[in-house]
This record gives structure tokens, C-alpha cells and sequence, in this order.
């Protein structure tokens, strides 16, 4: 449980025609402040699956498109249940990712809220459409549960992935624990579908570490639900004929070769980047900032997110009882990249470590990228294919990086 | 949608496009029995073309728009080829998003529509070119239509790449010379309608578009039977005259050529009992009611 305490600011209340209305199965359309808010919530002891399932449940979802990859299948077919109990319109199995990336788009662009999920390979088979998602400002939400993508074939946990969706144009938010998950797939609709965001949002968490492990897990009650998708708050037109068509364009861009053509994608682009970066104002009191701190006022700070971050938690502990002190900035939106944010948290620091469940390293790339003197900041340690980062791990790499002894223990082996 | 929608406001009426104005005018959205003849005599759902001079997918886009049944709920989608630099003149909301993926966006708008309003008949029309049907998209056609999608899928087939410059396609015939076939393709033309036949569409229809009429049954039978039964499927040969050394006016003898005896467009047809039981009902209403709009314009000549 990593529920952050405080009260966080509202966001703009939802004015649905619907709020407070009941749906067919009897739950309340109720504004996202409530929902987090402003009700009682239940802790319940759940994997990463199921809890993927109960924000489905309380998603208001027209459409999900379902295909088996481990390790997200069970919560694929777990929303297949809620379909069959009577949560979502539509829902059914698709041919593969790419596929069903092209059914969510179909549906998103009929006016749908569509929710998806996919791992590993799975993300890549799919990647064509993500930037199109992102172009055609569709916000769809696909839960990215991460795996390796390497060969030889691997399903074990593997961040690499994630770093494919970082210029792709959608919101990327990386999940630390259950809670996380439920609540950032609730809050995600939520700003990815704000006239001015209006793009896809990936939220990703780590396979198998999040989605197959039991957590303790604060649930609002199901008899709530999110106010409805309007699509007609979308910034571009809804493909369901009910606005009068327009003839786009005399020239379709796509043969000229001119400075109008350039220019006209150019800006598109921009805009996109825009609207990820205009997520931040939703973002921020949703999420209670995009990044969390403790102790940042120290020396040495660990810098990172996801199950990284978890395991980083108890390296801290570990260091603290040797007397070292170390601090911990947790990233929760990967893009909008909390470029500011990070900078001020780490003013302080003389050295910045980043531990990640992948081999490239591209968080601590991210993170050097943003800092003045970057020469603080230390990428690692690493894991990758599937091997876990005790917490014994991380503590010994910053023991051996700032030139101390290693621990007893770590000397006899 | 209702032709309502489809209206100038006063205060910006003298400053909207006149081809906008005409559309709110005289075009035949919600016209009941509308086809190929109301072309000339009302304003079309499509503007311009910027397809080489006299390409036969010029006149396939004209035919079908004007043959659609209830252009004011359609939703065309589309993809990469030369069909996607017509779709921004067309009347008609249409969607394109990548190449070959068209029968999956299909899929998911058609159930979403569904599911938005279950009371109106939102029809969605798949048109791609061969290469995003057959080539890098078999696999998401072919599933629409096992999975019993219910929309209609339209093949320009012009037997090549036209757009990337006129490389071999699986619907090209064996033996044609082209750009990635040197020495010639060296397998047969798909059979793209049997494989519709058997993947489960309810109508499956292969022709020219030398013929308007033709092409305006083909186009009502197939958008109606996706409505009330299943997948359909419409295959149309819309030669690429540039890539096969032909001139502009020559199209049209290319596809006459073609579909006479022994060639390879004769005209083709496969229709399950149920869809074949649909289409002569819906012949017979279209039939009664010719008749009884005949007997009032002679009771009111008589009258």
C-alpha cells in the first residue's frame, strides 16, 4: 500500500448530463474527485489482474478488444466477464495486436471509451498505431503490462518496451504497485479525455511483479462508476454522421511537396506534443503531482519508477540502518516527462542513481537529459530478461559507486 | 443523421463555399431510391478527383457515392493508396488510419455505432485498394468477415501498387511484368471472391465498373445484406491505365475487354439463400414503389 496521504486539489468537476444518474447495472455516475475522494474506500487483497478489472468495472467502457499475451491475458479475460455481467458494451477477441489496436481505433472513432490491454511483443506488433491513435486524437487507453521483447523468446518482466511509446504522442504513465494501477487507469480516462488532452494514454506497470502479485489495494465502493465518454467534447469530428461532412482539403497533403504540406504536419505534431504537455494541469491534481518525494533534501537520492521504485524503498531502508542516508523521487508520468519537477527535487543531490529493469537504461538517459551537471547521475543498477533487483543489489551498487565497503554479507559470497 | 443537419447558417451563407451550398441544395442525401442517374441532375458527393486523368476509380467513387442507400448514415473507411487522396472531397464522413488495417477499424465503428444507436442503420463501408485488402491486410479482412462483421468491403482492384508506382500485387495476373516482377509474377491472381465466398460473406460480387447500373445493384444489394444478415463483399476492376501502358480514354475498353467471355472480370456473383431472399424483397418494394409514384404522376396528369 503506497497510497499517497494529503488532500489533493480538484480538478474540474465533471458536468455529464448523466453524473448521478444510474446505469444498467445500477451504478451511479459520480464525478472522479468523489469517486477518489469523497467515498469510503474498502481495502481489498488482489493481484495486478483483478485489480485491472475493478477499474474496468467502475470505467464506464464502451469497447474492449481482447488478445492473449502473457502476462496480461488474465486481465484481458477477466474484462471479458464484466462484458458478460452487462459493465461494457462491446467486447470482444481480435487477431493481434496490430489488429486490435485498428478495432480500438474504429471503435474510439465511432465514439466509444475503449480501453485495451498488451505486453511485450504484443507492443511492438501494435506500434504503427499508436502514433496514428495519437494523430487521429483518439483517446484510447491500453494498459501496458511490460515484458521482454528480446529473442530468444522471453515472457519475464522487462521494461524496455516502454521506452518504444515515449515519442509516439500519448500520455505514458508508469504504475508502481496495484493501487497505482487502479487508480491512474480511473484518473487516466479522465485526462486523456479533456477537450484540450484529448490523445491516447498508456499506462504501463511491470508484468508479473504488479499484475500477478497480491497487494493490499484501497477500492471505492463498486456502486460507482465514471461519468460517461462525450465524444462530442472531442476536438475533431466524431465518425458516427451525425455532423454535417466536410470536404477536408482540395489538395490531400500526403502528394504535395510543398512548404503548405510540411507545415501542415509540422504543426499537427507540435499540437500533439502540446496536448500531452497541457495534460499536466489535469495531471497534476489527480496524481498529486507527477512525481512523488521523500527525503529529497539529501545527498544521495535514487531516481526511478515503477517496481524499481518499490525496490529502491527498502535499499533506502537497508542503507539507513548502515547510517546512509538516501533519498527517493518516484516518477509517475513518464511523458509529460516531469522535467521541472525532477530538476527541483534533485538540486540538492550529489549523486543520482537510477535503477532499471531493462538494459538500455533509458530513465537514467531521460534524467541526464533534463539535469544541469549531469555527471551526478549514476544508470543503475540494471536488470533485464526477466531477473529480479533485490533491494541487497541496489544498496551494494551505490555502497560500491560512492567507494564505501561492502556489507559483511555481501563480502563472504 | 437527418438532411437538417446538413444546413447553412443565414448569417455565413454568403461566405460558405458554393460546392457546400450546392450539397445543402440538391444533394440526394436521404432520397429514397437515389443511384447512378441523379448524377447530372443533382449535385454528387463528391467534389474533384485528384486521380490521373481518366481513371476508372474516378467514375467507381461517383457510381458508388451516388448509389450508396442512406449516404446521411454511412461511414466510409479507408486506406493508404490512391483511394485515400480522393476521400478529402467526398461528402461522407470517411476514416483512414494506416494501410491495411481498414476491415479492423471497420469492426470496432460498426459495433460502436451499433451500440450508440440501436435504432438507426449506420452503415459502414470498407473501401481500400488491392494491396491493403489482399496483400498486407488478408489477415484483417479475412477475420471481419469469419467473425460476421456486418459491413461491406469494397476492392478497387487494379491488379498492382498504382500509388507507389505500379508493383506486383497478389490480385495481379500471372506472368504481367511489373516493378518486383521482373521477370514476371510467377503465381496465379488470388482468388479474392471464393475466398469471400468461403470466409463466410453473405454477398459476394465481381464486375467492372463499365456498367453504372451494374455497379448501383451490386453496391445496394451488398450495403443492404450487411445491414440485415452479414459480411459483404464487392470486388471492382478499376485498371490502372497508367501502369499497363494504356491511354486516358482507353479505360473503359480495358474493362469491356475484360469482362467479356474468357476474361478475367466476367461478371460474377455468389449469394447465400437468405441474402438472395432479402434482395428480391427489397427488388419488389423498389418495384411497387416505381409503380405507385407512375399511377399518382398519372392521376395527377389525369387529375
Amino acid at each position: 500500500m503506497n497510497k499517497p496521504v494529503g488532500t489533493p486539489k480538484r480538478i474540474i468537476a465533471s458536468k455529464h448530463v448523466k453524473l448521478g444518474q444510474k446505469n444498467a447495472k445500477g451504478q451511479t455516475y459520480t464525478d472522479i474527485n468523489d469517486i477518489f475522494y469523497n467515498s469510503e474506500q474498502k481495502p481489498v487483497f488482489f493481484t495486478g489482474s483483478e485489480v485491472i478489472k475493478e477499474a474496468i468495472r467502475r470505467a464506464s467502457v464502451g469497447t474492449s478488444v481482447a488478445y492473449p499475451i502473457t502476462p496480461q491475458s488474465e486481465a484481458a479475460a477477466l474484462i471479458g466477464e464484466l462484458y458478460a455481467e452487462g459493465y461494457l458494451d462491446e467486447y470482444f477477441r481480435g487477431e493481434s495486436e496490430f489488429a486490435v489496436m485498428g478495432q480500438c481505433a474504429g471503435a474510439a472513432f465511432g465514439g466509444h471509451r475503449v480501453f485495451t490491454t498488451t505486453a511485450g511483443p504484443g507492443t511492438l506488433r501494435a506500434m504503427e498505431n499508436f502514433p496514428m491513435w495519437a494523430g487521429s486524437r483518439l483517446p484510447i487507453q491500453v494498459c501496458v503490462t511490460c515484458r521482454g521483447i528480446n529473442s530468444p523468446l522471453s515472457i519475464q518482466p522487462d521494461t524496455l518496451e516502454m521506452h518504444y511509446l515515449l515519442e509516439a504522442g500519448m500520455l505514458v504513465w508508469h504504475a508502481e504497485t496495484a493501487q497505482d494501477l487502479f487508480d491512474f487507469i480511473l484518473k487516466g480516462f479522465i485526462v486523456a479525455e479533456q477537450p484540450d488532452v484529448h490523445v491516447p494514454i498508456a499506462v504501463c506497470c511491470d508484468g508479473f511483479f504488479v499484475t500477478h502479485t497480491k497487494d493490499t489495494v484501497e477500492l471505492p465502493s463498486e456502486d460507482l462508476c465514471l461519468t460517461p465518454y462525450d465524444p462530442y467534447k472531442s476536438p475533431v469530428t466524431v465518425m458516427d454522421m451525425e455532423s454535417a461532412p466536410i470536404r477536408m482539403m482540395r489538395d490531400p497533403f500526403v502528394m504535395k511537396s510543398n512548404y503548405i504540406s510540411y507545415s501542415t504536419h509540422a504543426s499537427w505534431q507540435q499540437e500533439v506534443q502540446s496536448a500531452v504537455e497541457r495534460s499536466r494541469k489535469h495531471t497534476i491534481p489527480l496524481l498529486d503531482g507527477l512525481i512523488d518525494e521523500i527525503n529529497t533534501d539529501r545527498e544521495i537520492l535514487i531516481v526511478s519508477s515503477g517496481t524499481a521504485v518499490s525496490q529502491s524503498r527498502e535499499a533506502i531502508r537497508l542503507l539507513e540502518q548502515e547510517g546512509i542516508k538516501v533519498g527517493l523521487v518516484k516518477i509517475k508520468t513518464v511523458r509529460p516527462f516531469p522535467k521541472e519537477e525532477i530538476r527541483q527535487a534533485t538540486k540538492n543531490a550529489k549523486h543520482i542513481f537510477v535503477p532499471e529493469f531493462n538494459i538500455a537504461g533509458w530513465m537514467a538517459r531521460e534524467i541526464k537529459a533534463v539535469l544541469p551537471d549531469n555527471e551526478r547521475v549514476y544508470a543503475g543498477p540494471h536488470v533485464a530478461g526477466g531477473m529480479t533487483m533485490p533491494s541487497e543489489v541496489i544498496a551494494e551498487e551505490i555502497k560500491q559507486h560512492l567507494g564505501m565497503k561492502p556489507s559483511p554479507s555481501r563480502r563472504r559470497s | 443523421m437527418s438532411k437538417e443537419k446538413i444546413q447553412l447558417c443565414d448569417e455565413f451563407a454568403s461566405i460558405m463555399p458554393p460546392e457546400y451550398q450546392e450539397l445543402v441544395e440538391s444533394a440526394t442525401y436521404g432520397k429514397q431510391d437515389r443511384g447512378w442517374k441523379d448524377i447530372g441532375s443533382s449535385k454528387e458527393l463528391i467534389e474533384q478527383h485528384s486521380l490521373c486523368a481518366g481513371c476508372p476509380e474516378s467514375i467507381a467513387f461517383r457510381y458508388i457515392l451516388a448509389s450508396l442507400p442512406a449516404p446521411e448514415d454511412t461511414v466510409f473507411v479507408g486506406s493508404t493508396g490512391c483511394t485515400s487522396l480522393v476521400f478529402p472531397h467526398v461528402a461522407v464522413q470517411n476514416i483512414h488510419s494506416l494501410f491495411g488495417n481498414q476491415n479492423a477499424v471497420a469492426s470496432g465503428l460498426k459495433r460502436t455505432l451499433k451500440s450508440r444507436f440501436p435504432d438507426v442503420e449506420k452503415d459502414v463501408v470498407v473501401l481500400a485498394g488491392d494491396g491493403a485488402t489482399v496483400d498486407i491486410g488478408l489477415d484483417m479482412t479475412m477475420q471481419s468477415w469469419f467473425r460476421q462483421e456486418k459491413f461491406t468491403t469494397i476492392c478497387f482492384d487494379n491488379e498492382l501498387y498504382a500509388n507507389t508506382g505500379g508493383q506486383e500485387s497478389g490480385l495481379m495476373q500471372k506472368g504481367f511484368v511489373a516493378k518486383m516482377a521482373p521477370k514476371g509474377k510467377n503465381f496465379d491472381k488470388v482468388r479474392l471472391a471464393e475466398i469471400a465466398r468461403e470466409a463466410g460473406c453473405a454477398y459476394v460480387a465481381m464486375l467492372t465498373v463499365s456498367k453504372p447500373n451494374r455497379v448501383e445493384e451490386a453496391i445496394k444489394n451488398a450495403v443492404h445484406v450487411a445491414r440485415e444478415i452479414g459480411p459483404t463483399f464487392v470486388q471492382l476492376y478499376t485498371p490502372c491505365i497508367l501502369e499497363i501502358g494504356k491511354q486516358s480514354m482507353e479505360g473503359l475498353d480495358e474493362m469491356k475487354d475484360s469482362e467479356s467471355i474468357g476474361g478475367r472480370f466476367v461478371q460474377k456473383e455468389f449469394v447465400t439463400e437468405e441474402a438472395q431472399k432479402l434482395i428480391d424483397s427489397l427488388k419488389a418494394e423498389a418495384k411497387a414503389r416505381k409503380k405507385a409514384a407512375k399511377d399518382a404522376a398519372k392521376a395527377a396528369k389525369v387529375g
